[in-house]
């Protein structure tokens, strides 16, 4: 036990935020003294200062997935923007890999994004007068690289994001889709631990929106990178997220894997979102699993805890006996039973069991 | 109950009550105020008549006095005292006199900058250092090639058209002056414009201590430029540069500025998040991303700078603009006609280049073999070399005389001046009557009793008058910002000069606005005729202003029926420009809208169209004003009598340096009153439909 907290005390989270606030508008900085922490969003917009993050705090871990999720003005962006410094947050604290990102010097700040930070737009942000391989080797050529070296590395990424043939095409000549993988090529480009992705997505049509979808999701399971994802989308959120944090005037109303959400949602608000909401698209098996009994006889059927309800939904009503549910190392860590799937597929809202 | 319509009507026609009540006050101040020179309300005294003496006292002291510093004196052999003012521009005039003596020398030829590193001596000795002109085929050619990479066949076809008219009728060696004194003002503006553009984009101070002097610097008109740079820098070629620049730069900085604002913040970002240091941002991300406006900005420094050719020949700049003012002067129309022409092809010429280089968009190189990538300049090079044979050829042909395939002297071309002369003369001969009773009849039933009316107003009704418009509109600040342009006319002693100006130019904006919007509106009913008459007004634009006054003066002589009509035409462009491109804007939804709601053409054009784009209307309007003061005053140039005559004056007075900007500002502050008030009208209106 001592050793396991020992080795999260050593694990650094990549990105820890401190009761950040962003508050645009003149004595924003006098007006958040004053206010003593507790930022009523009306009380300040009628002194004519506008609430873009109230109060945020949280961690990202290596490898982790988190997805803001919040509709237009909920301050997801601008929290994303403090983050990467692109806006200076009014108060609170930021750690990018334990280092303080408010104290850093414009110098640092430039090598952190040069080597550490990669972003993605929603309006894909290309530059209209480079092709598609000079945009892509872009951050490479501003951090130094020879050309030979940083065009090398631009195709790989062309092939990555599966462009090839198109390197020389100018961003006005390809559909929304393909631009926006040559910005998710561009932002990949430096190798960067930590990459941002404001709305990548919203721009496009809804069956190409689903393409990318796939196409990140099978990128993140190659590169495993440390992620903040911002969407107005909930579908989406609950489709990527490995934790959801859900924003609403600027405060994080909610912030938990997409299970607990669904499930569990801490306001009304979250609560709001999640009806509609299929529970066998979001749940997994393991929320549903009951532990082993014994005196109970199991069908030689076994599923993953990970497996999402509605990818094992047929095969495990077809069993007459409950079912084994196994873990990452095959081992049988509890039982699943009929009647809870039935529940979640067809019973009405409330606890699961 | 009736006590309550009225309250309703009132409330809802408060501006039309304000505006009949401010009549009637107008009306009453100029019956009972009696005209006398010693009725401070007929005419305030003119206070601040010591400005232009102060201006002159100080720039005198700058330029003689201030700051002197030891300066070797090689005649003398001595140090010398020196003030450091006149060292610095006279360090100035000569390295501008030197490049533009060098840009000139390239395209036509001569000693004098081989002498510069030489001396008289060595070039008399060696016969060989002696730059020869480059043959006008290989200029011609080089035009035609750089039209046809730009834009394609047709811009070539102009290009060539244009530059063989001019060597064919003799005007090469001029036109190739006023093109090198573009060549140089040019770029210089650019530099000037973009680095003052990229630092009030960087610093909104800047920005904010920038702009007023843009708004007045744009609308100052150009011959009060003059006099300042006559003092500091002398007359000549670069003294014409140095005006010309200071013409051109403000629209550099505006579009620039304009430009760098419309970047998107994402990309903005996206060059950020690349790691970009704040230089790389500026030069690789801003800059070519706001391409386009920059270079439109480049297209609108070329046209200034045309626009000055004429002007800043006052000052001793050669060229086509002191050819054709000699011409206008001695009333040989048809050598002004001719010249005018080439004017007009090479403003046209350039601005097509330049706006077809803003368009074109960037291509990609890297996979072309090195021919392919440097097809043009291989191209061009071939042109040198054939342009040169064919000279030297036509040195065996030309034996005796001039040899024509190397350069078209000067008025050794073809000419038919005389031919266009005679008709002028015909016209002359043939419409005399007509055109003189038209002439008597519009001075004498319309010009005159107008401009008595004008000077028959007090002071004080004038000021309350245009107070009154300014608060009605835009509530306090646009009253008091009015009432201190029109005060510090009123308190010059030249406000019944600035009356005269009043009357021309509200004269002039009333009959263009008229013109203009019957225009606009009857040319926006269908996309091809819009589309024609803005293709009509692109090309008027382009024509510098004083063009306009050639035909005027053919027609109607020196008379200020000509500077009206002058002024009439040039101003009802922007009129016409903005009505249609206002109704063309309407949204297609909104004549959906009404044509379900069963409107017939007359009623969409009173309900939609017209309320729907009065607003940008109105902008045309304040153009007109704009446009109209610029060619009044230049219509100094043909004789009228007011503030513009007084600048024209200063320009030969040898202290008029406070005169030339005291009259300058004066002008400025008409138009800028003027705008103030259609601005914010047209603004709060465009709140109010929520359009941008």
């Amino acid at each position: 036990m001592s050793s396991l907290a020992e080795a999260t005390q050593t694990k650094q989270s990549v990105i820890q935020c401190d009761s950040v606030y962003k508050i645009f508008g003149e004595n924003a900085k006098k007006m958040l003294q004053s206010a003593n922490g507790n930022v009523d969003a009306k009380s300040f917009q009628e002194a004519g200062c506008i609430v873009g993050v109230n109060n945020a705090s949280f961690e990202v871990q290596e490898g982790d997935l988190l997805v803001v999720m919040g509709l237009s003005g909920s301050g997801k962006s601008t929290l994303l923007r403090c983050i990467s410094r692109l806006t200076d947050a009014t108060a609170g604290n930021i750690f990018i890999d334990g280092e303080d990102l408010l104290a850093m010097s414009n110098k640092k700040l430039i090598e952190l994004r040069r080597n550490k930070m990669g972003m993605v737009f929603q309006s894909f942000a290309l530059l209209p007068h480079k092709t598609v391989l000079e945009n892509i080797a872009f951050p490479l050529q501003v951090k130094g690289s020879s050309t030979g070296d940083s065009i090398k590395r631009a195709k790989d990424m062309v092939d990555l994001v599966g462009l090839d043939g198109r390197e020389n095409y100018f961003p006005r000549e390809l559909s929304g889709g393909q631009q926006q993988r040559v910005g998710i090529a561009r932002s990949l480009a430096v190798e960067p631990d930590i990459w941002f992705l404001d709305e990548p997505f919203s721009a496009l049509d809804p069956l190409i929106r689903k393409e990318m979808q796939d196409e990140f999701l099978r990128l993140q399971g190659v590169l495993n990178k440390t992620i903040l994802f911002v969407t107005h989308d909930f579908d989406e959120a609950l489709r990527l997220a490995d934790r959801i944090a859900i924003m609403k005037e600027g405060i994080i109303e909610q912030l938990d894997t997409p299970a607990n959400i669904v499930l569990n949602p801490a306001t009304e608000y979250v609560r709001k979102f999640t009806e509609d909401v299929p529970r066998e698209k979001v749940l997994k098996i393991e929320s549903v699993m009951d532990p082993i009994d014994s005196s109970e006889e199991l069908s030689d059927l076994q599923v993953s805890k990970d497996a999402i309800i509605e990818t094992v939904a047929e095969v495990v009503l077809n069993q007459q006996k409950p079912v084994a549910v196994t873990d990452s190392n095959n081992k049988v860590v509890g039982v699943v039973h009929r009647s809870h799937v039935i529940k979640v597929l067809f019973g009405s809202r409330g606890p699961l069991k | 109950m009736i006590n309550h319509k009225i309250m309703d009507y009132s409330s809802k026609h408060s501006k039309l009550l304000q505006f009949i009540f401010l009549l009637v006050v107008f009306l009453l101040l100029c019956q009972f105020i009696t005209p006398s020179e010693n009725n401070f309300l007929w005419r305030f005294p003119s206070l601040i008549a010591g400005l232009p003496y102060l201006i002159n006292d100080s720039a005198e002291y700058l330029m003689f006095d201030w700051w002197p510093i030891e300066v070797y004196d090689p005649e003398i052999e001595e140090f010398e005292e020196k003030p450091l003012i006149q060292q610095v521009t006279r360090a100035i005039s000569a390295s501008i006199l030197f490049i533009i003596g060098l840009i000139r020398e390239i395209i036509l030829g001569g000693v004098k900058t081989i002498v510069i590193f030489t001396s008289w001596d060595f070039v008399s000795e060696n016969k060989w250092a002696r730059w020869p002109a480059l043959p006008w085929t290989v200029v011609a050619s080089g035009a035609i090639l750089l039209g046809y990479k730009l834009q394609g066949k047709g811009l070539a076809m102009l290009a060539g058209f244009s530059t063989i008219y001019i060597a064919v009728f003799g005007q090469w060696e001029p036109s190739m002056q006023t093109l090198s004194l573009v060549l140089f003002a040019a770029p210089v503006s650019f530099i000037l414009g973009l680095s003052l553009g990229i630092w009030a984009y960087k610093n909104r101070k800047v920005e904010l201590t920038l702009n007023p002097f843009l708004n007045v610097m744009q609308i100052v008109p150009q011959f009060s430029y003059l006099v300042p740079v006559m003092v500091f820098f002398g007359i000549g070629d670069h003294a014409g540069a140095i005006a010309t620049i200071i013409f051109a730069t403000p629209p550099m900085v505006r579009l620039t500025v304009l430009g760098l604002k419309r970047v998107s913040p994402e990309v903005l970002e996206a060059g950020m998040m690349s790691g970009c240091s704040n230089f790389q941002l500026m030069y690789k991300v801003l800059i070519p991303t706001a391409r386009r406006d920059i270079l439109i900005g480049v297209n609108q420094v070329i046209m200034q700078c045309l626009a000055m050719a004429v002007i800043a020949s006052f000052i001793g700049a050669k060229g086509l603009g002191f050819n054709l003012l000699l011409s206008l002067n001695g009333l040989r129309i048809g050598q002004a006609i001719e010249q005018g022409i080439c004017i007009v092809l090479i403003a046209v010429v350039l601005d097509r280049m330049s706006l077809a280089w803003a368009n074109k968009q960037t291509d990609y190189f890297a996979d072309l073999t090195f021919f392919k990538r440097h097809k043009y300049s291989l191209i061009f090079l071939a042109i040198v070399v054939a342009g040169i044979a064919l000279s030297y050829i036509g040195t065996f042909f030309f034996r005796e005389n001039f040899n024509y395939l190397y350069i078209v002297p000067h008025n050794k071309g073809i000419s038919i001046s005389d031919t266009l002369q005679e008709g002028v003369d015909w016209i002359w001969d043939t419409f005399f009557f007509t055109l003189k009773g038209f002439n008597i009849f519009l001075i004498q039933q319309i010009l005159m009793p107008m401009k008595a009316a004008y000077l028959s107003m007090p002071v004080v009704a004038t000021l309350s008058l245009t107070m009154g418009v300014g608060y009605i509109i835009g509530g306090i600040r646009s009253a008091v910002i009015v009432g201190g342009f029109i005060l510090f006319i009123a308190l010059t002693e030249w406000w019944d000069r600035a009356l005269i100006t009043m009357y021309l130019m509200s004269f002039a904006v009333i009959v263009s606005s008229i013109i203009g919007v019957t225009v606009g509106t009857l040319c926006a009913q269908n996309s091809y005729t819009s589309k024609f008459i803005l293709l009509v007004c692109d090309t008027f634009q382009t024509f510098p202003s004083f063009i306009y006054l050639i035909p005027v003066i053919m027609l109607f002589g020196v008379t200020d029926t000509s500077v009206l009509i002058a002024v009439i035409v040039y101003a009802t462009v922007p009129a016409t420009r903005y009505t249609v491109v206002g109704l063309r804007s309407v949204p297609p939804d909104l004549h959906d809208a009404g044509s379900m709601s069963g409107v017939n053409r007359m009623q969409r054009w009173i309900k939609i169209e017209l309320p729907m784009s009065f607003p940008h209307m109105a902008l045309g309007v304040n153009q007109t004003v704009v446009f109209a003061l610029s060619m009044i005053i230049i219509g100094a140039m043909i004789g009228t009598d007011d503030l513009g005559q007084f600048i024209l004056k200063a320009l030969s007075d040898k202290i008029g340096i406070g005169n030339g900007l005291t009259l300058g500002l004066c002008v400025a502050f008409i138009g800028l009153a003027a705008d103030q008030v259609i601005r914010t009208w047209a603004n709060e209106r465009k709140k109010i439909l929520d359009i941008s």
